[in-house]
């Protein structure tokens, strides 16, 4: 009880900030990766739109984003964080370098997902006279919501642990409390909530994933 | 009605160039259920694509009402294919919408309003015989309701030709031939234009009016099923 009046305010507002900061970055993740997981996948040789220099320089990028360490994407982009929103301490300053790690990831994943399609249904689709474009939102896409769904929760849950980073920087949310109250504090007991509450957190997450996944899917 | 004339498709990769089609030309009149048999390599699936140009030859012209669709820009081929129903060996269907839904789709590519897109929906699950179906999900069904689903999505844009692409080499000897009959009636009934392409003798001696044999990218004989039959009955 003590403990709650002591922490629970500064718990719930990380607990806030650590969503915030989780779900708005992988709307924007999505929003620029949904598009590249796309391209990457159409380009490809034997697919519908075939073309190597899109291929080539959009695999480039994912591959260079994917392979610097996110703490230190973290870092390195603070200059443009700052360009963007103005500051580079706080809830929205974190969600840009979210975002930038988090947009290969998505991209790769939506890839991962497209791939799984059975090449003959975009072929009778094309045989119907479907341009590519309606291939792409008509059948590509909703013929594999269920595995893109699966595929945004394992974003959002990257995401969480991302965001808890970001605390480092001063981003705010659950990470920051870890960092503040149990290394230099000592304050372990916070440091136990604080891991209770992200695995409560993540765990929600993979369940309502599973759930809309295995609930929309019509293959079984 | 289609017209192929001296199509060569060549396939290229890293590993050279593979022949699949060999300058070969041939006419299905209007009416004809045109059986294309040959063994798995011979080249007869690449020939049913180039007809629709889901492949395009390497050289050659393909015709449909006598229009030339190599030379059409893409906006006027999908306008062509709406006219050209196809279906396949695994069927095909969008697996996450149902049965009504896959039939609404090609009226929904092609604009047709959407009273309109779901009468027509309707007739066609009647035609093939499965209203009782029409909100079940692909995976719920047999291999033989899935293609009578298909071939009625393929038949959605009411076209003058059916392309079947090994259509019933994934069915039992029962279901084939009730396909088979479905197609026939859906010839005599509707007019459509029918193409089989398939390895099974026995599809083109219950259906087919003519027949091509295709041997190594080559069409070999070609002419009136009964001619051709005891030819092959000969070797």
């Amino acid at each position: 009880m003590e403990f709650l009046n002591e922490f629970g305010d500064i718990l719930l507002k990380g607990t806030m900030e650590t969503l915030y900061m989780t779900f708005a970055s992988v709307f924007f993740a999505y929003l620029f990766g949904l598009p590249m997981g796309v391209a990457l996948v159409v380009s490809d040789d034997n697919h519908i739109m075939p073309s190597k220099i899109v291929n080539r320089v959009l695999g480039t990028i994912v591959n260079i984003t994917r392979s610097v360490p996110f703490i230190i994407l973290l870092i390195a982009v603070i200059p443009f964080t700052r360009m963007v929103v103005g500051t580079a301490i706080g809830a929205d300053a974190a969600i840009v370098p979210l975002v930038i790690g988090a947009t290969p990831f998505v991209a790769r994943m939506v890839e991962s997902a497209l791939k799984e399609l059975n090449k003959g249904i975009i072929e009778a689709a094309a045989s119907m006279g479907c341009s590519n474009l309606e291939i792409i939102y008509k059948v590509m896409i909703p013929e594999s919501m269920p595995s893109l769904v699966l595929g945004s929760s394992i974003t959002t849950i990257t995401l969480v642990g991302y965001s808890a980073m970001a605390g480092v920087i001063g981003a705010g949310g659950l990470g920051d409390l870890a960092i503040r109250y149990g290394y230099y504090r000592y304050e372990s007991e916070l440091m136990l909530v604080t891991i209770v509450v992200l695995v409560f957190i993540v765990q929600a997450i993979q369940f309502a994933g599973n759930h809309i996944s295995k609930k929309i899917n019509r293959l079984y | 009605m289609i017209k192929i004339e001296n199509v060569t498709k060549i396939y290229s990769n890293k590993r050279g160039d593979f022949l699949a089609l060999d300058d070969v030309s041939m006419e299905v009149e209007k009416g004809d259920i045109y059986g294309v048999i040959g063994l798995s390599g011979a080249g007869k699936s690449t020939l049913v694509r180039c007809i629709n140009l889901l492949e395009r030859p390497t050289m050659g012209k393909v015709y449909i009402d006598g229009e030339e669709i190599t030379a059409m820009k893409k906006s006027q081929l999908i306008k062509v294919r709406q006219s050209l129903g196809m279906i396949f060996q695994d069927f095909n269907l969008l697996m996450q919408r149902n049965v009504i839904d896959n039939i609404k789709f090609p009226l929904e590519i092609a604009g047709v309003d959407k009273v309109e897109a779901k009468k027509r929906a309707l007739e066609l699950l009647h035609l093939v015989g499965l209203e009782e179906k029409s909100h079940s999900y692909p995976a719920q069904l047999s291999g033989g309701q899935k293609q009578r689903v298909a071939i009625a999505r393929a038949l959605a844009n009411s076209p003058k030709v059916l392309l079947c692409d090994e259509a019933t080499s994934a069915l039992d000897p029962v279901t084939t031939l009730s396909i088979l009959n479905l197609l026939k009636s859906i010839n005599e009934k509707m007019g459509v234009t029918i193409v089989i392409i398939t390895h099974e003798m026995k599809v083109v001696e219950t259906i087919c009016n003519k027949v091509a044999v295709i041997e190594s990218a080559n069409i070999v004989k070609n002419g009136y099923t009964k001619d051709i039959i005891g030819h092959f009955k000969e070797v």
